[in-house]
């Protein structure tokens, strides 16, 4: 019986019974029924099940569950507050900046990490940092509009 | 349950296949009321649905299209004023449930946020085809018009009949039904209260012009679009019954290979786990996808291979193995090749390859499996619930009545999901486990189990007079398909073949079909022979049209572009090509800038002209315009399927290439908006003049002409 490891995941604490090499995603999705983080290829190739680890985006699919008990983890779910989207949903809600929409939340928490390190990218930057997320439907230029949206929005906003 | 194919032929058109509808009009009538509670309901069927929407001259030539004929969409006015349109096509990503929707809220004279739609589920919804061929907005679009314009009679009928006035001098509008005479007015859902009124449609129900929408050609953001960027949309994957297994498939070695040995004595033995071995397939369920896949690694099977050819051979194989005659079905002749190209002032010759591509959609194929009480229901990504649902009722010996396939929205297909692969897998597996089963297949899975676009070899002869005159065109097309082969351009000597070979890797539908490079053939050739003619490669195809809406493309794109365009630095380059296809016209133009010590070709910048008649919804259209010649660009440069006896030898994203960011130029879309013309759909015709514009801008650029997709997927070496 593999030893009981505490999560953190959006505030909340979850106690999970798996071996320790599991990927995290699995335990996400599987487990917890978090399926915002998505499966795309589960070779850290795809960006679909990017989460943020500590405040850093991380490929969920590549993360053992026992490396990622020591930080707290936020998934696409735990962005929300009271009501009200995070900045970045708002803005790739405003810009209309999905189609089949499979990849739009590891898009959307990896432009979180993004923008808490870097407030104010520059396009070349914000291309540079979502290198590794896959959109096939094409989506990319109102993806970076998206982002570039919403560095203002929370520049405006203090936030 | 095997993928093996055989010695089979592809369909040169797979989507356009479709079995004779089991039609239960009443039973599903009846059905509806219970479902949905009282109202008011319209029943459509649409005879002239097919004939209404020939807008292109010459797009049948090869292939008989079989949509059943008496296709059919159904709407349903609530007690509560709710609204609810019913269609047997699936949300992909290509937003028609958002335009639907419009269309219905347009022509019923409601707000839209009181319209839903219900799609792909085959409990519910009328019988369709599939979800494919750029034919949701001609076909669906028209048919929910009629449907909601005849709703809106009855309403009005209604209303008269309670006041004892005469129809005709009743409004309908803000969803209630008014008398201007009197000023009373009764809304929508008073009008439907208590009533089960079902009505099949008129056959000439007038329908609102487009120059009067009022809802229908806005920009309205996706429906839902709060659930996708929260998560909360549940894709199949992401489904999660109480007490389900989750399965996985024991693949062959290779394609074709045979089971000769088999143990799964082991993997029996792990408590909480099913083994299925069932001719050559072979699953585990177990309660999680690690424990299926650990069951999996315990079954000691041996497989017989068979020997099979590389890509490095391909091209040769195709020429070799197709009928040296195409059938009458696939050949088209227009005066004399022989003595147009004799007449001729320039000659050109030349043959071009596309390679195999991969879809890739980033959902890969899915499905989770019920059986109850000898019936079973699967959800699953597809494009063709109905045929998958036909597909299970066969494999499994039920009656068609016995199965329901519900396709909640999908993270893409591009038309790759038209199979039931994964919703078989599951409900075979879920049928041994007696629970409830998911097969979600893996990266590996998706690249090597699924099919592809074909690959193929057209060979094209011309020539043309001293003044750039086309005087004959000799275009064989082997293997690839039909899609697009007819040129737009006016010649009075014309050939054109399509030449089958048996398939070699499992292949089908792809956006735009062969399309793409039926155009990059036809496209780079003309370039080519505008350079022969010195003449500009713009002006030299005006030369040759005469279609309008494709000489308004060109123009129109020209002009955003800025061509002619004046080189400004080294290894700059611009190209252009363009074509028609389901209904509706494109021109693309393309900067590049090839760097010419390291070979890299870099996209700077592109603008596409897209017109479709009637713009439904300018905002989703404009996402699939430049989702598509994103998409394109990966074909064009380096998307490549690489295989070896039987293996997929790049089956990851880090080795089979996509576009990703860094790829992306910038790119402007132009979208023509012909309120005169119905709308045409959108999904395919914008992908597919990308290629040969690139390719073009690299002739540009270098004088290399690149005769072979994709064009560098290791840079331009030669240069």
């Amino acid at each position: 019986m593999p030893k009981p490891i505490e999560l953190e995941i959006n505030g909340k604490r979850y106690p999970v019974n798996y071996p320790a090499d599991t990927p995290l995603l699995y335990v996400l999705r599987d487990e917890l029924g978090l399926t915002g983080s998505k499966y795309g290829c589960g070779e850290g190739q795809c960006g679909a099940c990017t989460v943020l680890i500590g405040g850093a985006p991380r490929r969920s699919c590549q993360i053992p569950v026992s490396a990622a008990a020591a930080k707290p983890i936020t998934t696409i779910e735990g962005l929300e507050k009271d009501g009200r989207l995070n900045p970045v949903q708002q803005a790739f809600l405003d810009a209309g900046a999905f189609q089949c929409a499979y990849c739009t939340s590891g898009m959307i928490m990896s432009s979180v990490g993004l923008l808490q390190t870097n407030p104010n990218p520059s396009q070349a930057e914000i291309i540079q940092f979502l290198q590794g997320n896959v959109c096939r439907c094409g989506t990319h230029p109102r993806i970076v509009e998206a982002v570039r949206q919403a560095a203002k929005m929370m520049q405006e906003h203090g936030r | 349950m095997s993928n093996v194919e055989g010695k089979l032929f592809m369909e040169p058109e797979r989507y356009e296949f479709s079995a004779a509808p089991f039609h239960q009009f009443e039973l599903a009538r009846r059905d509806f009321f219970k479902i949905l509670g009282a109202g008011i309901a319209v029943f459509a069927i649409a005879k002239d649905a097919l004939a209404a929407q020939e807008t292109a001259p010459g797009q049948r030539a090869f292939h008989n299209e079989e949509l059943p004929k008496d296709i059919n969409a159904w709407l349903h006015v609530g007690e509560d004023g709710s609204i609810t349109g019913f269609t047997g096509k699936a949300e992909i990503g290509q937003n028609i449930r958002t335009a639907l929707a419009q269309t219905i809220a347009d022509e019923l004279r409601v707000p839209f946020e009181s319209v839903r739609m219900v799609t792909a589920d085959t409990a519910l919804t009328p019988f369709d085809a599939g979800t494919f061929g750029s034919r949701t907005t001609p076909t669906i679009t028209p048919q929910l018009r009629r449907v909601a314009a005849a709703a809106r009679d009855l309403l009005v009928g209604v209303a008269a009949k309670e006041w004892n006035v005469a129809p005709a001098r009743l409004v309908a509008a803000d969803a209630k039904v008014t008398d201007p005479a009197s000023g009373r007015s009764l809304k929508y859902a008073e009008l439907a209260r208590g009533k089960t009124l079902a009505q099949n449609l008129p056959a000439e129900d007038p329908i609102t012009p487009a120059t009067q929408w009022t809802i229908a050609g806005k920009a309205i953001p996706k429906v839902d679009g709060r659930a996708f960027v929260t998560g909360r949309h549940q894709y199949t994957p992401d489904l999660r019954p109480a007490g389900m297994l989750y399965g996985r498939v024991l693949r062959p070695p290779s394609f074709g290979a045979t089971l000769t040995a088999y143990d799964d004595s082991a993997a029996k033995a792990i408590p909480g786990v099913f083994v299925v071995r069932d001719g050559d397939f072979v699953g585990a369920a177990a309660p999680s996808a690690d424990e299926a896949q650990s069951a999996l690694g315990a079954i000691h099977a041996q497989w017989k291979e068979v020997p099979q050819i590389s890509n490095k051979e391909i091209f040769s194989y195709l020429k070799q193995n197709a009928a040296a005659e195409a059938d009458d079905r696939f050949r088209k002749q227009k005066g004399s090749v022989e003595e147009g190209l004799a007449g001729a002032t320039h000659r050109l010759d030349a043959s071009y390859t596309v390679a195999y591509i991969a879809h890739a959609p980033l959902e890969p194929r899915a499905a989770v499996a019920q059986w109850a009480d000898g019936k079973l229901t699967v959800w699953t990504g597809t494009q063709r619930p109905f045929a998958n649902r036909d597909e299970l009722a066969e494999v499994f010996h039920l009656p068609e009545s016995s199965v329901r396939v519900i396709v909640p929205d999908t993270g893409s297909a591009y038309g790759g999901k038209h199979t039931s692969d994964a919703a078989l897998e599951a409900a075979r597996l879920a049928r041994a486990a007696g629970r409830s089963v998911k097969v979600v297949w893996t990266r590996e899975e998706e690249f090597t189990w699924a099919y592809f676009r074909p690959a193929g070899v057209i060979e094209v002869k011309s020539g043309i007079a001293s003044d750039g005159t086309l005087t004959a065109w000799d275009f064989h097309n082997y293997h690839s398909g039909t899609s697009g082969i007819d040129t737009p351009y006016v010649v009075a000597n014309q050939r054109t073949e399509y030449h089958p070979v048996p398939l070699i890797l499992r292949s089908g539908s792809y956006r735009g079909l062969a399309a793409t490079a039926n155009h990059f053939a036809r496209e780079t050739h003309m370039d080519a022979l505008a350079s022969a003619a010195k003449m500009d490669p713009l002006d030299f195809r005006l030369k040759n049209l005469s279609d309008p809406r494709l000489r308004a493309v060109l123009e129109a794109a020209a002009k955003t572009f800025g061509w002619p365009r004046k080189k400004t630095q080294a290894g700059q380059g611009f190209g252009v090509a363009c074509g028609y296809e389901k209904g509706s016209y494109v021109a693309t133009f393309a900067e590049v800038a090839v760097d010419k010590t390291s070979g890299a070709v870099r996209i700077v910048r592109m603008v596409e002209a897209f017109e479709c008649g009637a713009i439904v919804n300018p905002d989703g259209l404009r996402n699939q315009v430049v989702g598509a010649m994103i998409q394109g660009l990966g074909g064009a440069l380096f998307e490549a399927i690489e295989f070896e006896n039987g293996r997929i030898k790049n089956p990851h994203f880090a080795s089979y290439r996509v576009p990703r960011f860094r790829d992306v130029p910038e790119i402007e879309a132009v979208l023509l908006d012909r309120k005169d013309l119905p709308s045409a759909g959108a999904g395919e015709t914008p992908i597919m003049a990308v290629a040969p514009a690139i390719g073009n801008a690299i002739f540009d650029a270098t004088g290399v002409r690149l005769n072979h997709l994709p064009m560098v997927p290791n840079g331009l070496r030669s240069a």
